[in-house]
């Protein structure tokens, strides 16, 4: 037997009323080993209005890369405590923070590797579907040989890796459309 | 690391695309360029697991999370969560949100001149059981106006948040009712091109379910993407 998959529809304004006992700026609880970050960034919209209604959805690997998840075969020895998942809201001013560690790198296509990074997807009024990137970091040798940033346009690729803003702590903004519009995915 | 089976792809038309200009903000939100097609990774594959923690004692039923009753008519709503391949998905979170009974959310942003309830905060989580069932009891929701167009009204609609077993898996959908006649002039409704998708968010009227002297029952069954056969190349 075969069935589809139930048509996707926008969490439209009220999102916050069913969906924000999950939010947590800290993805990564404190104590958690790895390099800690801080990440703050903004939704701008195809106008360049800010966008006050949306939500962020993180889901993310250890420090040493492995997912909290049966999929992955090292699952077994993700450091105790750790989920790698996490949810923000944006704010009044379309800003959205939150905290982690940096995670280690995963397991690519093929037998190789991906260079460390956050999938984020992001849900608002005005998204039939919620649009899914990832962030990157900067300064990380492994992003040049990473499977996934080789199969974007090397002018775009920079809209997926965050801009280093000070000790610990990354700027990453997400530009639903026009000319400087993050780069989505699918799969 | 062995391969790792992939999820479907989407049957054709039967997802919204991103803009749908009838629906005005999808034009200011919309990406413009292509989505860059990936191959699913372990970053897809896997996903966030919740259990029980957080899902307090009446999470399921809307009606009896303040002192008093909520005003409206009274509603079941259930179904079973499955997967492409038609095998259910059990213990995944279902989350749920919807206007009251008059049409208005509980919600600060939410100004339409109807009625709050104050016994009615209008939201609900779950996990489905070992066969994928889910059951939340509520009241129906109103229809309530929104400003996309001229005299625009949504149909009554419960809002649904599924995670399932992946990443890939993510699904945010809403359920309407059976012979709503606001459903032809919704534009959220009809974002989706084929009507057998469209049509298949439409709940269906469950006289099995709906009990005596007490509440209507309505099923509505979701499924989410499913993985293929084989492995991916790659
Ligand atoms: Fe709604």
């Amino acid at each position: 037997m075969s069935l589809q998959a139930t048509t996707s529809q926008t969490v439209g304004p009220y999102l916050h009323l069913g969906l924000s006992w999950l939010n947590t700026d800290e993805i990564a609880p404190p104590g958690m080993a790895g390099r800690r970050v801080r990440i703050s960034g903004r939704i701008i919209d195809g106008e360049g209005a800010l966008v006050p209604d949306a939500m962020l959805e993180i889901w993310q690997a250890d420090h040493r890369g492995r997912f909290a998840h049966p999929e992955d075969a090292r699952a077994g020895e993700v450091e105790p405590g750790f989920r790698g998942f996490g949810r923000v809201p944006t704010d009044a001013e379309g800003a959205f923070r939150f905290q982690t560690i940096k995670p280690g790198r995963v397991p690519g296509p093929g037998g190789g590797w991906q260079a460390p990074h956050l999938l984020v997807s992001i849900f608002a009024r005005g998204l039939l579907k919620h649009l899914v990137s990832r962030l990157y970091f900067p300064d990380e040798p492994d992003n040049a040989s990473d499977p996934i940033l080789a199969l974007v346009d090397p002018e775009r690729r920079d809209t997926l890796i965050a801009r280093a803003a000070g000790d610990e702590l990354l700027e990453w903004d997400i530009v639903l459309q026009g000319p400087r519009e993050t780069v989505f995915f699918e799969f | 690391m062995p391969e790792l089976a992939g999820y479907r792809r989407p049957f054709w038309g039967t997802q919204p695309e991103y803009l749908h200009s009838t629906y005005v903000s999808t034009r200011i939100r919309s990406p413009s360029r292509p989505l860059v097609l990936i191959p699913q990774t372990l970053s897809e594959l896997t996903g966030p697991v919740f259990g029980q923690d957080g899902i307090g004692r009446n999470d399921d039923d809307l009606t009896r999370q303040h002192d008093g009753a909520p005003l409206g008519e009274r509603m079941i709503v259930h179904g079973r969560v499955l997967d492409e391949n038609a095998r259910p998905v059990a213990r995944t979170l279902v989350e749920l949100w919807q206007a009251n009974a008059a049409g208005r959310y509980h919600h600060q942003r939410d100004q339409h001149d109807a009625p709050l309830d104050p016994n009615f905060s209008g939201c609900g989580r779950m996990l489905t059981d070992e066969a994928g069932r889910y059951r939340f009891v509520t009241v129906k929701p109103g229809a309530y106006p929104w400003r996309n167009h001229h005299n625009a009204w949504r149909p009554a609609h419960l809002h649904f948040s599924l995670f399932g077993p992946a990443f890939m898996t993510r699904l945010v959908t809403q359920m309407y009712f059976p012979g709503d006649p606001l459903l032809p002039y919704d534009p959220i409704f009809n974002c989706t091109a084929d009507e057998k998708a469209r049509n298949r968010l439409i709940s269906q009227f469950d006289w099995e379910v709906t009990m005596p002297e007490h509440a209507l029952g309505y099923r509505f069954d979701i499924v989410l993407h499913g993985r293929n056969a084989t492995p991916m190349e790659s």
